[in-house]
């Protein structure tokens, strides 16, 4: 493996995704990083300076809706979804700007 | 002070698009509905489903892009921002970061020494709203409302260009009255639909390099903004005075305190990880599609300014005014284009409307009463079937609910007297009942008169022409 993941690294992409890792998935995950980033590397020694950036996989482009309103209150439903809800709303744990 | 120093401010100016829908789904954006009534899969982040872009989003970017003198990306795409907050439901925004819609633009706005410059445009994006987070006060924690969430935005980026506050306010009134005058927005500062973010430094005067800049959130008015600007310009040299650094980091300015507080130090700067969504397929927009936006690019201030100069003989400061409100020149046209003398209408709107939306802070767009009406109450007073101060009497009533002048003028019983032989008799028993008033007047004294006329006028109920009172007073005197 040629990349290698720093512990810093590691707990700072851990922050990032809001993961709490164990020290034994900490290891797991610095070699699984190592290994993709070598994976990119090798992807890196082929010559694409002749080649357009790809923007998007498939050759589509120009997809749009028409501003028109199509959805009607589906609140009912959206909020089964919620753990815990309040005059119509999700309830999350205090959070200031 | 020993050392002089320069200001330096670039914003961060987001602004709600008008259009019905959201972004990416077909939720109204109407504003006011009951929370989380207006959500689907789509803007709470559901797994699986598919945002599709509003084309008209894309239509009202382009139009202000071209309206700043912005080069229009012709291919252009969107982008994920990663990051987690309860008001963002996918933990990403949807935005633009590598192929922005506008790119190298500006205005032009006047300094406050008379003279011109250009505050350059870095970018204009596109992107959605976040949700709206309420602070439960009972109990211990929030409550999140996704109605706003995929509310449509564009982010306007600009140079550090500006230099003082009275700066930022011009440019700001600048693009405010290009966007509302495009229709794309009404750019309420107060309201949200227009909210400027404001990013400073200072340096020495003199010094190229810029100094350590701050962003400063949460300015809702152009009071809060001036003042904002003025704080922190002070903190930021008072740090420096004091051989201490500015620190990189995001304020939030309190108004009522008149002082700003850090919101997150530079340890827990965001990465947002930008990518390409996948979701989205990329924009060409072609030369066609330029053109018609073009095509349909409305009259703007400059031009409808000078054409009122030319067009109508109204005074420069009430083109001023009626000009800076998209609202008031729609009235204005709309009325003048019935028949109505365009000075009567620019002075009824200069008048009584700006006092009555004064007194009671309604604002231009929200103004009911229609053009049609105050043409009818024009007529009436050109026509003399009601004098000036029953006119602003019905005006009054006009204004807080649109009655038709004509019908309400018949049927409150408010129209002038024209009957000489009623209104001789009244002027009569006025001149018998005050012998002192017309002896002063007989005696040189003319002011008297105006004190007969205002008798007669109470005794008519108001309802008669002020100068044929006059006029037949001096006769019977």
């Amino acid at each position: 493996m040629a990349n290698i993941i720093s512990d810093e690294t590691i707990e700072y992409v851990g922050i990032l995704a809001k993961l709490e890792l164990s020290d034994e998935e900490k290891e797991q995950a610095k070699t699984d990083m190592g290994r993709m980033l070598d994976y990119i590397d090798k992807l890196g020694e082929l010559d694409t300076s002749q080649v357009e950036p790809m923007s998007h996989v498939f050759p589509v482009q120009n997809v749009f809706r028409k501003d028109v309103v199509t959805n009607g209150d589906e609140r009912e439903q959206l909020l089964s979804n919620a753990p815990q809800e309040k005059d119509g709303m999700f309830v999350v744990p205090k959070t200031f700007d | 002070m020993s050392k002089q120093y320069e200001t330096v401010i670039g914003l961060e100016v987001h602004v709600e698009l008008a259009t019905k829908t959201k972004i990416f789904c077909g939720c109204s954006t109407a504003f006011g509905a009951a929370p989380n009534t207006q959500t689907c899969p789509v803007c709470t982040g559901m797994p699986g489903s598919l945002p599709v872009l509003n084309k008209q989003v894309l239509e009202y970017a382009i139009a202000v892009g071209l309206a700043t003198n912005c080069d229009i990306t012709r291919y252009a795409k969107f982008d994920r921002k990663n990051y987690f907050y309860p008001d963002n439901p996918q933990n990403y925004q949807i935005s633009q970061l590598y192929l922005p819609i506008c790119r190298n633009g500006g205005v032009e706005i006047e300094t406050a020494e008379g003279g011109k410059k250009t505050v350059g445009i870095h970018e204009i994006h596109m992107e959605e709203d976040a949700g709206k987070l309420i602070h439960d006060e009972w109990e211990d924690c929030s409550l999140v409302d996704y109605n706003r969430s995929g509310v449509p935005l564009i982010e306007i980026v600009s140079e550090p260009d500006m230099r003082s506050a009275e700066e930022v306010i011009a440019y700001l009134e600048k693009l405010r009255l290009v966007i509302q005058y495009l229709g794309a927005s009404d750019c309420k500062l107060q309201e949200g639909s227009m909210r400027a973010d404001v990013n400073l430094s200072v340096r020495e005067a003199g010094a190229e390099a810029f100094g350590t800049r701050t962003e400063m959130k949460n300015l809702n008015s152009f009071k809060a903004i001036t003042r904002a600007i003025a704080g922190e310009t002070e903190r930021q040299i008072d740090l420096l005075e004091a051989g201490e650094s500015v620190v990189q980091e995001t304020r939030r300015w309190d108004d009522t305190k008149g002082e700003s507080y850090a919101m997150r130090s530079k340890e827990d700067a965001q990465d947002y990880r930008y990518f390409p969504d996948p979701d989205l397929v990329p924009i060409a927009v072609s030369e066609e599609m330029l053109a018609q936006i073009r095509e349909r690019q409305p009259e703007f201030r400059t031009e409808k300014m000078k054409r009122y100069r030319e067009e109508f003989a109204i005074p420069d400061y009430n083109i001023e005014i009626i000009t800076g409100e998209k609202p008031l020149a729609d009235f204005f046209e709309a009325t003048v284009a019935l028949g109505s003398q365009p000075k009567k209408v620019s002075n009824w709107l200069m008048g009584e409307t700006l006092r009555l939306m004064k007194e009671r802070e309604v604002d231009a767009t929200d103004l009911c009463f229609s053009p049609e009406n105050l043409a009818k109450l024009i007529a009436l007073t050109d026509k003399k079937v009601i004098n000036g101060s029953v006119a602003k009497e019905v005006f009054e009533v006009m204004f807080e609910k649109d009655v038709d002048p004509e019908q309400y003028v018949e049927e409150k019983g408010l129209k002038t007297v024209n009957d000489e032989g009623a209104l001789k008799k009244t002027i009569e028993e006025v001149i018998a009942a005050n012998p002192q008033s017309v002896e002063d007047y007989r005696n040189g004294k003319e002011k008297a008169i105006g004190f007969l006329v205002g008798q007669t006028m109470k005794l008519m109920k108001g309802k008669a022409d002020p100068g044929t009172v006059n006029q037949i007073l001096k006769e019977l005197l």
